[in-house]
């Protein structure tokens, strides 16, 4: 698994990479909460880009239940996107379509949780390699 | 090994089907029947084949009791839930009460459910039987007689005229008993819960129930998966959304239809089962956790494919 991340405005976008099982459940937990820390820029919230990811167990979305629980407690909210289709199945039949919230797209978590981060996306995403 | 029989099937507590379910199920037939002709027995028979199991079936009520026929003259039980009664009965019918036989009951705890069973197990009535109860609780003889006591019920335990024995098993150690090695592992439920290994002529069997997976670390995963190691059925507690496992329903002693079939697929076994199921589930609601279970294991598998059943008071699986 590889994880890289980056703020956007108020929100701090995640994107980890290959299979989140058992093997590296606590790889991407250790990863994943200091990024709740709002001083890691993600003062309005957390969005998990899983574009690249194949495959999520229980040991994964058991990550995500404890993230989001950390996130509701101080205010913030937490969002995943851009689903692949054995993933976006894996999380309805796991019924945490329910409890985490869904967005085709990373612009679309973005633009739910925090336009100025929306902005920001949208404007980096125009900006020229440098 | 041979077959395994299940008696009872339905966690926490016995349910049945309601009169206005029975008619919602017999208005939807009666519906389906018109779009064809039904001229012949065959085609009746294939039509309510097509209903389905939810339709056509029910998954049943009676709390958790599982037979192992290991091809040996003695009888193998898993729990003592409501289930057994059926089972007494039908053991009464193929041998009379003349002729002793001999039960080994292996219990994976003593909550109400997984007990309930016993003051309507007739052959415990009959002198000449025998009854080994084996489990890793300490007060297992003691969880069996205080059902029995007033005011809660008014047969006492001493009025059973069977001889009872009761056995402790160690966790991890193998033990012999009716021909098969028997191996247990405690697993997390309130009051402690224990699995069972049954192995025999190349064949195993293993019974978890009553099992919460925390998914706190790799060891416990590794403990579970060696424990299933290449079994050629695993019943398994698969009584919440993986969703309620870990959340509101967390620390309840239960597990989810996710998890088995993540064990199961990095254990190589053959077959899940899936038991104990939730009560306040119907049956469509039961038959939707299967079709869901099966299309996870095809998306997620990566060796040969895990055959998933749900269990249903009734159902008969050969080995």
């Amino acid at each position: 698994m590889e994880i890289t991340h980056r703020a956007y405005a108020d929100v701090v976008v995640v994107a980890p990479a290959g299979r989140l099982d058992h093997t590296v459940a606590e790889a991407f937990e250790r990863s994943l909460m200091p990024l709740l820390d709002p001083a890691a820029g993600g003062g309005a919230g957390l969005v998990l880009d899983f574009s690249r990811v194949d495959y999520i167990s229980s040991v994964g979305l058991r990550v995500l239940m404890i993230a989001g629980k950390a996130a509701r407690a101080r205010g913030a909210r937490i969002a995943v996107a851009g689903l692949r289709p054995v993933v976006q199945e894996i999380f309805a039949i796991s019924r945490f379509n329910g409890v985490v919230e869904m967005f085709p797209t990373v612009a679309a978590a973005l633009a739910a949780i925090s336009p100025a981060a929306a902005t920001a996306y949208d404007g980096a995403a125009k900006a020229p390699e440098p | 090994m041979k077959r395994v029989r299940f008696w009872g099937t339905r966690g926490s507590l016995p349910v049945s089907l309601t009169a206005a379910g029975l008619r919602a199920r017999i208005v939807a037939a009666v519906q389906g029947a018109r779009k064809g002709a039904l001229a012949s027995d065959a085609d009746v028979d294939a039509y309510v084949e097509s209903l389905g199991f939810a339709v056509a079936g029910t998954f049943g009520g009676h709390t958790s009791c599982v037979e192992i026929e290991t091809g040996g003259p003695d009888y193998v039980l898993c729990d003592l839930g409501s289930g057994v009664r059926p089972f007494g009965q039908a053991a009464l019918a193929k041998h009379g009460p003349a002729a002793p036989q001999t039960y080994h009951v292996f219990m994976s705890h003593v909550h109400w459910d997984h007990i309930m069973g016993l003051p309507f197990f007739v052959p415990a009535y009959v002198p000449g039987n025998r009854i080994v109860v084996y489990g890793g609780h300490a007060e297992l003889e003691y969880a069996l007689r205080r059902q029995m006591e007033p005011p809660s019920f008014p047969v006492p335990f001493d009025a059973l005229r069977a001889r009872f024995e009761f056995v402790h098993l160690a966790p991890g150690v193998r033990h012999e008993v009716a021909g098969m090695t028997v191996t247990t592992l405690l697993q997390r439920h309130t009051g402690d819960s224990y699995g069972y290994r049954f192995e025999k002529d190349g064949r195993t069997v293993v019974y978890t129930t009553d099992s919460e997976h925390t998914l706190a670390g790799p060891a416990e995963t590794q403990a579970f998966v060696e424990f299933f190691r290449g079994a050629d059925l695993v019943v398994f507690d698969a009584m919440y959304s993986l969703a309620d496992a870990i959340s509101v329903k967390a620390d309840w002693g239960h597990s989810s239809n996710i998890v088995c079939v993540e064990l199961c697929q990095l254990a190589g076994a053959a077959h899940l089962c899936l038991f104990h199921h939730e009560p306040a589930s119907d049956d469509a609601a039961i038959a939707k956790l299967l079709d869901d279970t099966r299309r996870l294991e095809e998306i997620t598998r990566d060796g040969p494919p895990l055959r998933i059943s749900a269990a249903y008071d009734g159902l008969d699986i050969a080995l």
